[in-house]
């Protein structure tokens, strides 16, 4: 059915959407909150009480500052207002205080500093590239503000598991569409700043350098696509360096003293292989295959010569929680240097592909798709919340293109899936298992109704695979907790769940790689719609 | 996007909502020695689980009636006992007898929580599912729209999950009443109301119009005949639902007197606390509390709840389709809660008006933003997709200042009740307003639109 055109402005669904989702987080302030909470109160009150030059020396909680210096500038900012609702919570000493006011105003300032990231979706919908659908909800921009305003990983993460991913992530898709813009001095602005609130993004900074080297110092390419050395720019490499350098001493510059310090504190590679909750990456499945092994070998061993105990077996710390070293038992140790060898090697078919055979912004964003994803699969001490960085900037290529929409579709449900563990508690249950299922829904239907003409967008084994998550998702959480296992083997749900995830993941990578090396120009693309 | 999907996210917002709601607090925790409608509910578990059926309604050594007897039909008791052998199950320390008194735990609340859940789930969802499905007007975006606005009804969520109710239970049958007579199905129709009825003796606010309703219908098909025949059906299916409910309690007289006791409790004043109906507003210039007897009391209300429900009860005996029984249905209730004895705030269920009850329990938070969320929600779709300019836009900043009003000034010391009895009396003129202005459109019958009223 045709509806005519809405009494309002057609702005205003934008507007309904976002105050949609930040009326459900503001029914989440009273959720459970995850350790980060006291990380960034504790951030808080250190940025609060002591001078600049010590934030990176101070140790008096656990929870160390180890952002880069622009996120304790805005932690300092956010503590002014902090003062207004209980000062209590900016004292150092005071560890793990958690006033109803002091969980107001976190819970507050997280879902106020969103602001951004609405501001980066709605600069992200004017670039896609066909907006026409006979009805609202089968606008593609419709579907993408959905997709990312209330994507299920998001909400949890920072709203319930607490953290500021939804801001981060705005500078983010901000520099990103301005990219798409050709506003690159800004996006390369964007970038910059973004790696000086939190580095982990440094994961997606290969796909920058190449494509702003290759798109934009060279500032055009020869008919067939490749590259016209002579185009060279100095111009322009010049003010982006400068741009980035520029950033950088900001940042940095008051703490140029201290710099080792603050280096080690960015980077603890004391941390192990794999994060408490292993992340489903192929380290997971490496410690499977390791701890078959041993599960085989020392049950063998046991009947076999009823000598060695298990115990005496190294192993790692499987009790979840905590974070420890992790010694292989039969597989060669991995090290931080083997992980980021195999990362660079995963990504650098990529990079050689877009330097090659640039496709615009659209093949950078799926290189830089392709950079988070490598990263998040070879990386050490993955943390899972990391698979939003895929995630997210994938949103904007799932509803251009079939292909895309279908990746994002395995990657989505998969990633979010495995992020389930983070919240762990009876009470956080339904709310997990409800948004997950609105999220899926809205997801499967949209795109599908999306991308109808040419057939299903799943195929059969695709579609088992995801509908397997159903069967996995009631035996971790509602038949194991009542066998017997769940003393002797607590964390083996997580180890499932893990693994199977982890499968999905590669597979989405695999196809991600494949889309990219197989893909022709941007003028010859076939559009899908 | 197809209808299923559409549905279902709506009714996938409906129950995150909920569930949210729900992590907040509840009356009277932390409270003792009564507590509040939660510890009510879990007393009801205790004493269905462990006194015999002849027991609950007595003040008995075992039984304190003073201490949160039962005082809802004996369905809310056989459910508060099925709720117990589930709880006895997880934790049997929730329903000792005796020693389970004012019993508050993370793990209990969860249980209770979840029963409300699965209540929900099971009656009042799928009704409003099927109402909106077949009984709205309109392409299907305005059913879905309608769906996610009831669904997300703040009134309904707050008291459910945030005070702690079971409210879902009996408006979801009754519903489920509408939706059997809506769909001809007059006999289920009946069974369903019936069952509401014994659930929540509230349901009488209901009941003339079902009356009404069904009694026009059979004279229209004539009362020598089908339609005789028809009435003597449904007169029967009313009474065994009730000789079934009730059984357990009509071996001895006495039983179903003492039962009938326990619902309406005459021997209380004409109204407690603040609700905003006629009595309590009137109250304010005159003291009738004191100034009338108890019979003139009981008189007065009576005859005053008559003459409000007649005429709509009349139109309605001569009309009996269906948009006058749902209009019927809203006069009826707004009478009742205006004028009828010792009625609670919890009759209207109306979000705004509800305030100092909920400031009360803890819950303005949650308040705040659903009403907030359920106004601007209900008013931008509604707009949208009656393309009307409603009026009711000033309504909102209206209400967010007096919300805020309530909520931040203090009242002078002269008058501590002023600000829950200023906005007792705002709503009772409000209502006031609308039951005659409901009651002129049934009775007037304006030209219909085409688009859908809203009337439940």
């Amino acid at each position: 059915t045709v509806m005519a055109a809405p009494v309002t402005n057609d702005q205003s669904w934008f507007f309904a959407l976002a105050l949609g989702v930040s009326f459900l987080k503001c029914l989440l302030i009273n959720a459970y909150h995850s350790t980060d909470f006291e990380v960034h109160r504790n951030w808080l009150a250190l940025t609060h009480s002591l001078p600049a030059a010590q934030w990176y020396y101070e140790a008096t909680s656990e929870w160390t500052l180890d952002y880069p210096p622009l996120f304790a500038w805005f932690e300092y900012g956010l503590s002014h207002i902090a003062r207004f609702f209980d000062k209590e919570m900016l004292v150092v000493q005071n560890l793990n205080y958690a006033s109803p006011a002091t969980i107001l105003f976190q819970r507050l300032s997280v879902i106020v500093a969103d602001v951004v990231f609405f501001y980066a979706v709605k600069e992200c919908c004017k670039c896609l590239r066909e907006d026409k659908g006979k009805d609202l909800l089968g606008k593609p921009s419709f579907i993408l503000t959905v997709l990312l305003l209330w994507n299920f990983g998001l909400l949890i993460v920072d709203h319930i598991h607490f953290q500021y991913n939804g801001f981060l992530f705005g500078v983010l898709l901000l520099s990103i569409a301005r990219h798409f813009q050709n506003r690159h001095f800004e996006g390369a602005l964007l970038f910059s700043i973004l790696l000086n609130l939190k580095h982990i993004y440094l994961y997606i900074a290969p796909a920058y350098g190449i494509y702003l080297l290759r798109c934009f110092c060279f500032t055009q390419s020869n008919a067939d696509g490749s590259l016209q050395w002579r185009s060279f720019s100095v111009v322009r490499l010049v003010t982006l360096g400068t741009i980035v350098l520029s950033t950088f001493s900001v940042s940095f510059g008051p703490f140029i003293g201290q710099l080792p310090q603050v280096l080690s504190r960015l980077f603890p590679f004391k941390r192990g292989l794999c994060h408490a909750y292993w992340a489903p990456n192929i380290w997971a499945l490496y410690n499977i295959a390791d701890k078959n092994h041993l599960i085989v070998c020392s049950y063998y061993e046991r009947v076999k010569f009823k000598l060695l105990d298990i115990n005496k077996l190294p192993k790692a710390s499987m009790t979840g929680g905590l974070v420890q070293e992790f010694q292989h038992s039969v597989l060669p140790s991995v090290s931080p240097l083997a992980t980021l060898i195999c990362t660079v090697l995963s990504i650098l078919p990529a990079l050689f592909r877009i330097w090659h055979r640039p496709n615009g912004a659209r093949g950078f964003l799926r290189c830089l798709v392709i950079c988070a994803l490598g990263s998040f699969m070879f990386g050490w001490h993955v943390h899972e919340k990391a698979i939003l960085m895929a995630i997210l900037p994938l949103s904007l290529l799932a509803v251009e293109s079939r292909e895309d929409a279908r990746i994002f579709l395995i990657l989505s449900i998969t990633g979010h899936y495995s992020l389930f563990p983070l919240l762990f508690t009876t009470q956080e249950l339904p709310i997990k298992i409800f948004l997950m299922l609105l999220f899926t829904i809205f997801s499967l239907t949209s795109l599908k109704t999306l991308f109808r003409k040419g057939g299903a967008l799943l195929n059969p084994l695709e579609a088992t695979y995801l509908l397997g998550l159903i069967p996995l998702e009631l035996i971790c959480e509602f038949v194991y907790p009542l066998t017997v296992w769940q003393k002797t083997f607590p964390f083996l749900p997580l180890m499932l769940t893990s693994v199977y995830c982890a499968l999905g993941v590669t597979y989405a990578f695999i196809r991600l790689y494949i889309s990219l090396l197989t893909c022709s120009d941007s003028t010859k693309k076939i559009k899908t719609q | 996007m197809e209808n299923w999907s559409l549905f279902s996210l709506c009714v996938l917002l409906g129950l995150t909502s909920r569930w949210a709601v729900s992590f907040h607090s509840y009356s009277g925790a932390g409270k003792p020695p009564m507590f509040g409608d939660y510890e009510a509910q879990r007393h009801w578990q205790e004493v269905t689980y462990n006194l015999p059926v002849h027991e609950w309604y007595f003040n008995t050594t075992n039984n304190d009636l003073n201490y949160w007897g039962l005082d809802y039909p004996p369905l809310t008791a056989y459910h508060s006992l099925v709720c117990a052998y589930v709880a006895k199950l997880l934790n049997p320390e929730w329903v000792e007898l005796h020693a389970s008194r004012g019993y508050e735990s993370h793990s209990h609340k969860l249980f209770m929580r979840a029963t409300v859940l699965f209540t929900d789930i099971l009656i009042y969802i799928p009704a409003v599912l099927l109402y909106c499905f077949y009984f709205c007007d309109g392409f299907s975006k305005q059913k879905v729209a309608t769906a996610l606005c009831i669904l997300l009804y703040p009134g309904l969520i707050l008291i459910d999950y945030g005070h702690f109710q079971y409210n879902s239970v009996s408006l979801g049958l009754a519903l489920w009443g509408i939706l059997g007579l809506g769909l001809g199905w007059d006999l289920f129709g009946s069974l369903a109301f019936t069952l509401a009825l014994n659930y929540k003796q509230m349901e009488l606010y209901h009941s003339l119009p079902f009356f009404c309703y069904l009694l026009g219908k059979c004279i229209k098909q004539g009362l020598i005949g089908r339609g005789f025949f028809q009435l003597a059906k449904i007169s029967l299916t009313v009474l065994v639902t009730f000789a079934l409910c009730w059984m357990p309690f009509l071996s001895d007289p006495k039983q179903p007197l003492q039962v009938l006791h326990r619902l309406f409790p005459f021997g209380r004043g004409l109204f407690e606390d603040k609700v905003a109906n006629t009595w309590c507003s009137l109250n304010v210039l005159i003291k009738i509390k004191t100034l009338l007897s108890r019979e003139t009391q009981l008189f007065l209300s009576f005859a005053l709840t008559l003459l409000f429900i007649l005429p709509s009860s009349l139109k309605l005996l001569s009309k009996p389709n269906l948009w006058q029984f749902k209009l019927a249905l809203v006069n009826s209730s707004l009478a009742f809660f205006l004028f009828s004895f010792q009625v609670h705030e919890k009759s209207i269920l109306l979000a705004a008006f509800m305030l100092p009850l909920l400031v009360k329990d803890g819950l303005l938070l949650p308040y705040v933003v659903t009403s907030l969320a359920f106004l601007f929600l209900s008013l931008y779709l509604l707009s949208h997709l009656t393309r009307t300019n409603e009026p009711l836009f000033w309504y909102f900043p209206f209400l967010v200042i007096s919300v805020a009003t309530f909520v931040w000034l203090e009242p002078p010391a002269k008058f501590p009740d002023l600000f829950p009895v200023l906005v007792s009396i705002l709503s009772f003129l409000h209502f006031l307003g609308f039951i005659i202005y409901f009651n002129l459109v049934q009775l007037m019958e304006p030209q219909r639109k085409k688009s859908q009223k809203k009337t439940n």
